[in-house]
């Protein structure tokens, strides 16, 4: 049989795969009866809802033909490597890692870190251009999150303010 | 005259200085971010929103409905410069109104959007203070039977509207019904689906899933795309003004906008992209007088009519929104979670229990409208400057704000991991064709319609029946019915995949 559809017989799977697990993981609570619904009851019929849907959609995918194959393409690993990484380092970055006896580095620090690990997302990307902008960014911020609005950022590393 | 007397309550309270600055402060945030290519007002609104926390409430939802306008228009301008819709009602926008800007004629069709959405606005805004009092007082009558029916048809009337599979944003919905549903259960106490790790006991929160799927997938499926592609159009724009007769043409235009787009967006579901859909179709419709520039080659009511509709639309879909707490979009499921922040429970007593922030809130629309005109019709100019710095530069800055609102919403780097997440989840949507929008509405319904479900269950003793023989109730759900089944048609179906396809 051959998949008509990429990108239908893969959500497909994904759906039946997300159904199943909530549904299973529902049956895990007290289910109880429509007149008394315990904490499992909805999920459980959604989670077997999503699982039919799934099937369904898996099913189509192998049988309605669609124009171009519905290929999923490739996956930009790179950008999303470096995006995702980038939000982490911020997080790490900005308040530490108790856990990891990583000190909060705050938030100027956290920029920097974040705008260059970004960058590297994208081809073609120049150091100093990259400096300038991340300089003009930790400014920006500095002055609109923890000037202006008052959020409550650490927002130097902690050795240096204490 | 009731409506005066509510209509000057609400002045009183929005024309103060301060929030009169606020107003405009959003305005301008709004627009900026709202400009960059590929930000919507969703994705604004869920970045801008921590920057409301530390604000009363009525100056917050001031504050962010100067945001949603700003935001609005940011995503037509980029619609009509660069052929990128910020949203999806703005889609119908990009095809008359790129045309114009490739002619050259970008001024006057911004202004004519301007304009256009102006009046429409005025006029949703007395619609909306006009209707609201009696729909409150039908939101009364409503028993947890009918809110389950309602939300119910909101959910398939936004289903029914998005683009692609039919099936597949209804698993979108069912997805995101199922994220809402993470965490304590308010019933037994029951942590559900947390894995013992205690943040989850409070759930998901919004603002990360409409970050991470709408901000960080958007971002890597940008990048993803090779340069040239995604490269901004900057024609020289010439006469930033429309014409007499430009005028004499849209005027007709937007008048037909805007009466279709106030009746269309009432109906739960995406009113605001069925009306400019709508919209252009009538225009399409009309006679082409002699000397009349053709559609979809820089018809300049190709941009007034969609322009003034979806403004009109997105204008009374705050009336489900305010009279019965059931947000109509993912825009207003987004205000929804501001006003939960802000201890407000939107729904029918909302205008009872704060007149005062009921009536402002619909008072500030109308200046947020009108703060738009005053402040994009001279800076149309500008605007089109921004569009030119290169995404390069914009893609960093756009991950920053995304982590910083993410991390202020509740301090805590949890939300930090749980964003990354999300953005892989986005990005996954993305690559296998599944509208994330309808996942978001669901997320904020999870939680209503499981406990709506309960009562009504509980009430019949366990009856289903209940729901077909409580008369409102049947008929919402005939309603929801007669939608899937229309769409379901053959002519409907092909119909409505060439209005995708053609977009």
């Amino acid at each position: 049989m051959k998949i008509k559809s990429q990108k239908d017989f893969f959500s497909g799977l994904m759906f039946m795969g997300i159904g199943v697990a909530f549904a299973w993981g529902a049956t895990t609570y007290s289910v109880g009866t429509g007149a008394r619904m315990g904490p499992g009851y909805f999920p459980l019929y959604l989670g077997v809802l999503m699982t039919v849907l799934g099937a369904v959609i898996t099913f189509q995918a192998l049988v309605i033909e669609t124009i171009g194959g519905g290929k999923i393409g490739k996956w930009a690993w790179k950008p999303l490597f470096f995006v995702i990484l980038a939000n982490l380092v911020f997080g790490a970055l900005l308040v530490g890692l108790p856990y990891f006896g990583l000190p909060a580095m705050g938030l100027i620090v956290a920029i920097y870190a974040l705008v260059f690990i970004a960058s590297i997302a994208e081809d073609g990307w120049k150091f100093k251009a990259t400096f300038i902008l991340a300089t003009a960014l930790a400014i920006g911020s500095y002055i609109a999150f923890v000037v202006a609005l008052k959020l409550q950022f650490p927002v130097w590393p902690v050795f240096i303010t204490g | 005259m009731e409506l005066f007397e509510h209509l000057s309550l609400g002045f009183g309270v929005a024309f103060t200085p301060i929030n009169l600055l606020y107003c405009l402060v959003g305005c301008i945030l709004g627009t900026l971010i709202g400009v960059l290519p590929g930000i919507g007002p969703v994705a604004t609104i869920a970045m801008l929103l921590p920057a409301t926390y530390a604000l009363p409430p009525v100056s917050a939802l001031i504050m962010l409905a100067g945001i949603y306008y700003g935001a609005q228009y940011g995503g037509s301008t980029t619609a009509i410069l660069v052929n990128l819709p910020g949203e999806s009602s703005s889609v119908v926008t990009c095809i008359d109104g790129y045309q114009m800007a490739r002619k050259g004629r970008a001024g006057p069709a911004l202004a004519a959007a301007g304009l256009g959405s102006f009046f429409a606005g005025c006029v949703g805004t007395l619609i909306l203070a006009a209707f609201a009092p009696p729909l409150t007082e039908l939101a009364f009558k409503f028993g947890p039977a009918e809110y389950f029916a309602l939300m119910t048809l909101g959910l398939i009337g936004a289903v029914v509207l998005a683009s692609g599979s039919l099936l597949k944003a209804i698993a979108m919905i069912v997805l995101g019904l199922l994220l809402g549903l993470v965490g304590t259960d308010v019933n037994s106490g029951v942590a559900r689906f947390s894995f013992d790790i205690p943040e989850l006991t409070d759930g998901i929160g919004f603002v990360v899933i409409a970050m991470g799927v709408f901000g960080y997938g958007e971002i890597i499926s940008n990048l993803a795309q090779p340069e040239h592609e995604r490269e901004v159009f900057t024609a020289k724009v010439s006469g930033l003004f429309p014409t007499k007769q430009d005028f004499k043409d849209m005027t007709p235009a937007v008048l037909r906008g805007t009466f279709l787009g106030s009746a269309l967006g009432i109906l739960p579901g995406g009113g605001a992209l069925l009306a400019a859909f709508a919209a252009y179709a009538l225009e399409k419709k009309m006679k082409i007088k002699p000397g009349e520039v053709p559609f979809g080659q820089g018809n300049i009511r190709g941009v007034a009519a969609p322009e003034s509709a979806n403004n009109a639309g997105s204008q009374t879909s705050f009336i489900p929104l305010l009279t019965l707490g059931i947000p109509p979009n993912a825009v207003m499921a987004l205000m929804v979670g501001a006003m939960t922040i802000h201890n407000i429970q939107p729904g029918p007593q909302v205008m009872t229990s704060n007149p005062e922030l009921f009536w402002g809130l619909i008072a500030s629309m109308w200046i947020g409208n009108a703060m738009l005109v005053i402040l994009n019709l001279p800076l149309i100019g500008m605007w089109i400057k921004l569009l030119t710095v290169p995404y390069r530069y914009l893609f960093p800055a756009i991950v920053l704000f995304c982590a910083i609102g993410v991390y202020s919403t509740n301090n805590n780097t949890w939300d930090v991991w749980m964003v990354g997440l999300f953005g892989i989840i986005g990005y996954s949507f993305v690559k296998l064709g599944c509208e994330p929008a309808p996942l978001l509405l669901g997320f904020i319904l999870g939680p209503m319609m499981e406990e709506n479900l309960r009562r009504a269950l509980l009430l019949s003793r366990g009856d289903w029946s209940v729901f077909v023989t409580r008369p409102i109730s049947a008929g919402l759900l005939a309603v929801a019915m007669l939608m899937i089944i229309i769409v379901l048609l053959p002519a409907v179906k092909n119909k409505r995949e060439e209005a995708f396809v053609e977009e």
